[in-house]
């Protein structure tokens, strides 16, 4: 079962993509480990390495880098949020 | 419902009416309506619009989960959420959050709280459109102080 991964904001602008589907690659455990697996891609992926304070969530839950990813998650990747 | 994410405006007056309509036992109403700023600096080039993008289904359950939290620590009778999203002018409501409870002290300190938790908890982020392109807002860690100053113990 894939996982869902989500970008938004300016990581969203800087990657040029929304979204995508992916098996979760052998290895790759915690919420941690999967922003490494995908800023190694090379550009524009690294600005999920440079982007200051990331921030990430699982199944729609703030967490933090060693969260769990399991098959069928959603994980998102986002910037520090400044509504209100 | 309490909470709500919409491009449409809101009447604030309609909203805090409805909130102690019917009810007899409400004696404070506190709320809170954020607006659109035209611009925030005097070195910064001048704000013609804003854009709000959110993450849709994570902001509903965070801030209901906000307003869960409200209300377990605060001795409140309601309380009523409004973020728009889409584009915004300069003098635009934002936000609305109002609070009913019997006295005022509840009804302030839970619609502080609300506001301060939302800034920094709901997957919100601001796009500004200026005379120089478009920019997105930064957090600012006055926000995180704010929210941080609620927090008791480990939670």
């Amino acid at each position: 079962m894939n996982i869902k991964v989500l970008f938004f904001a300016g990581l969203r602008e800087a990657l040029g993509v929304g979204s995508e589907s992916l098996a979760l690659p052998a290895g790759v455990g915690t919420v941690g480990v999967l922003r490494d697996h995908l800023a190694a891609r090379g550009e524009p992926w690294s600005a999920l390495a440079t982007t200051k304070n990331l921030r990430a969530a699982v199944n729609q839950q703030m967490v933090g880098p060693d969260a769990a990813v399991k098959p069928g998650d959603e994980v998102a990747f986002f910037p520090p949020v400044t509504g209100g | 419902m309490s909470v709500s994410v919409q491009e449409a405006d809101f009447d604030a007056g309609a909203e805090i009416a409805a909130l102690s309509a019917g009810r007899d036992d409400v004696g404070a109403v506190a709320s809170f309506v954020g607006l659109v700023r035209a611009d925030k600096s005097s070195d910064a080039a001048a704000v013609q619009a804003m854009t709000l993008e959110h993450y849709p289904g994570m902001t509903e359950k965070a801030l209901d989960a906000i307003v869960a939290e409200a209300r377990g620590r605060w001795d409140i009778f309601g309380a009523r959420v409004i973020h728009r999203v889409g584009r915004l002018l300069p003098g635009d409501r934002i936000v609305l959050v109002a609070v009913v409870s019997a006295h005022r002290g509840e009804a302030f300190a839970a619609c502080e709280f609300i506001m301060d938790y939302l800034k920094t908890r709901a997957p919100f982020w601001k796009k500004e459109e200026t005379t120089d392109g478009g920019r997105w807002v930064d957090a600012r860690e006055t926000d995180d102080h704010a929210a941080g100053r609620w927090q008791t113990g480990k939670d």
